[in-house]
């Protein structure tokens, strides 16, 4: 009879399920959908491309906006496409202090990506340990711990990083800290959906038969199935980062001008609406749409890509 | 469904009392009020006797209870900016924003579920992907930068429009309002639209993927067995189904416009709450800002319980109980 | 005597990345008035996507690209799109395998019966619940006036699926398509469910083509057998002549993998291998390296062979003793 227990009753070199992928496998899989999608691909393109212009912004940018002594008052308000003091022509113009818009958009897009990917990094990683835990402990840790991120979830980020930005004061490290407590909840609540999901699951109760320590279960296991949807919310969050920056410095509440995002940019430009110095602010406004538009877009296709519905 | 009333109703009394603490131990973490009120070179004395007029030397806790008893009364304090009863205050304001809000919700409303389901039924026409590329925008451009195109297009450039501000007031049904005038209708337009881009992508989402998920389901297959025209099930079986998911998110997600008026009250300096709060927040007028916040999470809770109830109403499943 | 449905030649595609998938492959069957034919295949046989195509319910990026579906005296190949779903649900309906699914949730039994009815008849609200609360007491339901006023989720799986089978009754139509309609259910409510299958389709003439994977359920049930395996009609019989002397290996593989038949203890035989995906299929007989009798000539596609009423698609059919 010992036959007939190890012998399931399928043909053994058969496997009954789709073929097992391995990452490699997955990967190409991933990136021969991800490609069906001209738009997503052209989006890629752009974010690469920004995020080059945007690191590369001193050796790339004719002037450097954070230097005061290069600033020449002379130079204000200059038209796009103006030769300035500099000897150089301003393709975006110049902004009321003489600063040369196309080299403040580049720095300040360097600030924006700075903020955006280390915002939405750390609140993933926060995230995936809040959700993971409430998921895997269950009981009461689960819901202490739920409770407290769906009541926040209720308030929307903005009033949260509006709330905490005016506590916390101005500056890079502020504004970070000021998102990662306003979007964490986003990520461990997806992290926790999908793990309960998982949970349930049988390779999940199987592994903890087993003597592997938790730690293994958690992150071997269980993080890699719930990782596609959290790799979605991790797209549209640091897009969503890079706005809520721009929004809060437009608000007043973000970064001085003195250190240039495209938020604060748009905000001294708006000032200057209803004369017709309109590249003060259209300029740094195109490049954040741009920005938070390809990254949407990517991730977008992301989404359909992970889709288990979606068909290949 | 009496017993359920009850008790997410007590469950909305925690939370409001919760957050009150939460919101009145944060901001009054904020700095000291009194630098930005005082004159620098103000004496010690009137500082301490300015410090003692607000409370500002009572422990936390002390203060906390303070406020307790004064909330009690109705009193939540007097602004330090205006000097007058933060109560007064907020709810003069409050017509501006909820009049702001609820026209952004029609247009979100009205444009996006039917865009959503014609681009859920027919997702692989051009029509279609034109929605979702519109919503895409939507809802990942930043507001701000959307209501100053708005301005500089309509206002600056063509004229047609008002670039800020609310309209005059006309009564209606004894409310008074500015949507009961022609000239209150030209300025809350432009606000209004730009309000309701982020909802209005977030509708054609969600109903678009309902009504893609409804259109693979068994009652679908076996409606359209039964000869049932795709009208017909279109109308009859699958807008019952999805409206479920799209009246709760759609619910909770009123409060959320409420909150994102600041941003179009800051752009288009529309006098309601959400410029209040940016204003409070930037002079450090704590009042207000508690005020405000904690206004925000009770309409918040409220939001929620009727959104619970309505989707009780919607579900048979939920509203009957009964087997699985 | 006229069958009340006559497949020929139906042929379903489906265009996927990998290329033309052929799930349908110029299938041909009929049946008669009052008779049960069982259409019998291992998942992904393409047994469904038939049923599906006989109503003219494929969805992209699969179309049925040749045949002919006669139902009574109309080809509803040729018909218009209007004119066809004027057919469902009228002339042939069908009956989906999960009753827990097929019912809209959010809607009373009534309601959604009475919709069913008035699409195809104009009548009064009040006339078209009779009509459905009939239906409910047809297929067994007790008190059906209660159950027209019930949601879905109030009623048992099997109660459910008698739902289904009255709204497919309520215009008494030729055909009805029985898509593995009790393999969601417990043994006994399937049992229940068969009988009252069986004594409608006496009653009522109804045609019926039930599709299943469970060879048991058909061999009590079923007057005529169709085998289906990779897209394609390999075997087709009375119930008799099919489980009682099967020509195709495969029919002969699937009847020996029934367990219960076999000395208890004893193995069970089993046909090597699994179920080909219909993108990947062997040149020639699609089940050649699967079958013990293949040979070169397997390469080939096999002919049809008949005797009498029996028909098998095989180079080497079993013997009839």
């Amino acid at each position: 009879m010992t036959d007939a227990v190890t012998t399931p009753n399928i043909a053994p070199d058969e496997p009954v399920g789709p073929p097992v992928e391995t990452r490699v496998t997955r990967l190409k899989n991933f990136w021969s959908d991800f490609r069906q999608s001209w738009v997503a691909i052209g989006a890629l393109i752009v974010i690469v491309t920004l995020l080059l212009l945007s690191f590369g912004a001193p050796l790339v940018a004719p002037q450097d906006p954070y230097d005061m002594a290069m600033l020449d008052w002379l130079d204000a308000f200059l038209r796009p496409g103006t030769e300035g003091t500099g000897g150089y022509v301003h393709v975006l113009g110049t902004d009321n202090a003489g600063r040369d818009m196309l080299s403040a958009i580049l720095y300040g897009l360097r600030t924006s990506f700075t903020i955006g990917l280390s915002a939405g990094a750390l609140a993933l990683t926060i995230g995936i340990t809040v959700g993971l835990t409430a998921a895997y402990f269950g009981g009461r840790i689960e819901s202490v711990l739920m409770r407290i991120i769906d009541l926040q979830l209720s308030m929307p980020a903005i009033l949260l990083a509006l709330v905490l930005v005016a506590l916390l004061g101005q500056g890079v490290m502020q504004i970070i800290l000021a998102l990662v407590v306003a979007q964490y909840a986003y990520f461990a609540r997806t992290t926790h959906g999908a793990a309960t999901v998982e949970r349930g699951k049988d390779y999940i109760e199987a592994a903890r038969s087993t003597p592997l320590p938790t730690h293994r279960v958690l992150f071997k296991h269980l993080l890699p199935n719930v990782m596609p949807p959290l790799i979605v919310v991790a797209t549209v969050q640091v897009a969503s980062a890079i706005a809520l920056e721009a929004t809060l410095s437009f608000l007043g509440v973000g970064l001085p001008l003195t250190e240039p995002s495209l938020g604060s940019l748009i905000s001294n430009g708006f000032k200057y609406i209803h004369s017709d110095r309109y590249w003060l602010s259209i300029y740094p406004g195109i490049f954040l749409m741009i920005t938070v538009v390809a990254i949407n877009l990517v991730g977008d296709q992301v989404r359909t890509v992970l889709d288990p519905r979606h068909s290949r | 469904m009496f017993g359920f009333i009850i008790s997410r109703f007590l469950q909305a009394i925690v939370v409001v009392f919760a957050m009150s603490i939460i919101v009145f131990v944060g901001v009054y973490a904020i700095g000291n009020p009194i630098d930005v009120m005082i004159d620098p070179a103000a004496t010690a004395e009137m500082r301490a006797r300015l410090i003692a007029q607000y409370g500002l030397d009572q422990p936390l806790w002390r203060q906390y209870l303070t406020f307790l008893a004064n909330v009690a009364q109705g009193d939540l304090g007097r602004s330090m900016v205006y000097n007058t009863s933060v109560t007064g205050l907020v709810f003069s304001r409050l017509p501006a924003t909820l009049e702001l809000v609820l026209v952004a919700i029609a247009i979100a409303t009205i444009i996006g579920i039917p865009a959503g389901i014609y681009a859920g039924y027919r997702p692989k026409s051009f029509a279609s992907k034109a929605i979702m590329a519109l919503s895409i925008l939507g809802f990942s451009v930043p507001t701000f930068w959307i209501g100053m195109l708005l301005i500089m297009g309509f206002a600056v450039e063509l004229g047609w429009l008002p670039s800020g501000g609310r309209g005059d007031e006309g009564t209606f049904l004894g409310i008074s309002t500015s949507l009961a005038t022609a000239n209150g209708w030209s300025h809350v337009i432009m606000p209004a639209v730009n309000l309701s881009l982020f909802k209005m992508g977030l509708m054609i989402r969600l109903t678009r993927a309902g009504m893609v998920e409804a259109m693979q389901t068994d009652y679908v297959k076996f409606a359209r067995a039964q000869g049932l025209p795709d009208r017909q099930i279109v109308f009859k079986h699958v807008l019952r189904n999805i409206s479920i998911p799209v009246v709760t998110v759609f619910g909770l997600e009123l409060g959320s416009t409420l909150a994102f008026a600041v941003v179009t009250e800051s752009v288009f300096n529309w006098p309601g709450v959400g410029k209040l709060i940016i204003d409070s927040i930037l002079t450090l007028d704590r009042p207000v800002m508690v005020t405000y916040l904690i206004l925000v999470v009770i309409l918040f809770v409220i939001i929620n319980f009727t959104v619970d109830i309505v989707y009780a109403r919607l579900d048979p499943r939920v509203r009957l109980g009964g087997t699985k | 005597m006229t069958a009340a449905l006559d497949v020929k030649g139906l042929t379903t595609r489906f265009d996927t990345r990998a290329g033309t998938v052929t799930a349908v492959d110029d299938v041909s069957f009929s049946v008669e008035p009052g008779r049960i034919m069982g259409l019998v295949g291992e998942s992904g046989s393409g047994k469904s996507v038939t049923g599906f195509s006989i109503l003219g319910l494929i969805d992209e990026p699969g179309r049925v690209s040749g045949g002919q579906v006669m139902v009574e005296d109309t080809d509803l190949r040729t018909l218009s799109p209007d004119a066809l779903r004027s057919m469902r649900g009228r002339k042939v309906s069908m009956v989906f395998q999960d009753p827990m699914m097929t019912l809209n949730p959010v809607l009373r039994i009534g309601d959604q019966m009475a919709m069913a009815v008035r699409v195809h008849e104009e009548m009064p609200q009040a006339k078209a619940l009779e009509r459905a609360r009939d239906a409910l007491g047809i297929v067994g339901i007790p008190s059906p006036e209660e159950r027209l006023a019930a949601y879905p989720h109030q009623l048992s799986g099997g109660m459910r699926q008698r739902v289904a089978i009255a709204t497919a009754l309520l215009h008494r139509p030729a055909v009805i398509i029985a898509d593995e309609p009790t393999t969601a259910l417990d043994v006994s409510i399937q049992g229940q469910i068969l009988a009252e299958v069986r004594r409608l389709a006496d009653e009522t003439r109804t045609a019926i083509v039930w599709i299943t994977h469970d060879l048991a359920v058909v061999s009590s049930l079923a007057d005529d057998i169709c085998v289906m395996y990779a897209g394609k009609i390999v075997e087709r019989g009375t119930a008799e002549e099919v489980i009682g002397q099967p020509r195709h290996p495969y029919t002969r593989g699937l009847l020996d993998s029934v367990p219960g038949q076999h000395e208890p203890g004893a193995r069970l035989p089993q046909i090597p291998g699994s179920t080909p995906q219909l993108s990947h299929l062997p040149s020639g007989c699609p089940f050649r390296n699967r079958c013990p009798r293949a040979t070169q000539v397997c390469t080939t596609l096999p002919p049809f062979t008949s005797t009498g009423g029996h028909s098998v698609l095989c180079h080497h059919p079993l013997e009839v003793s």
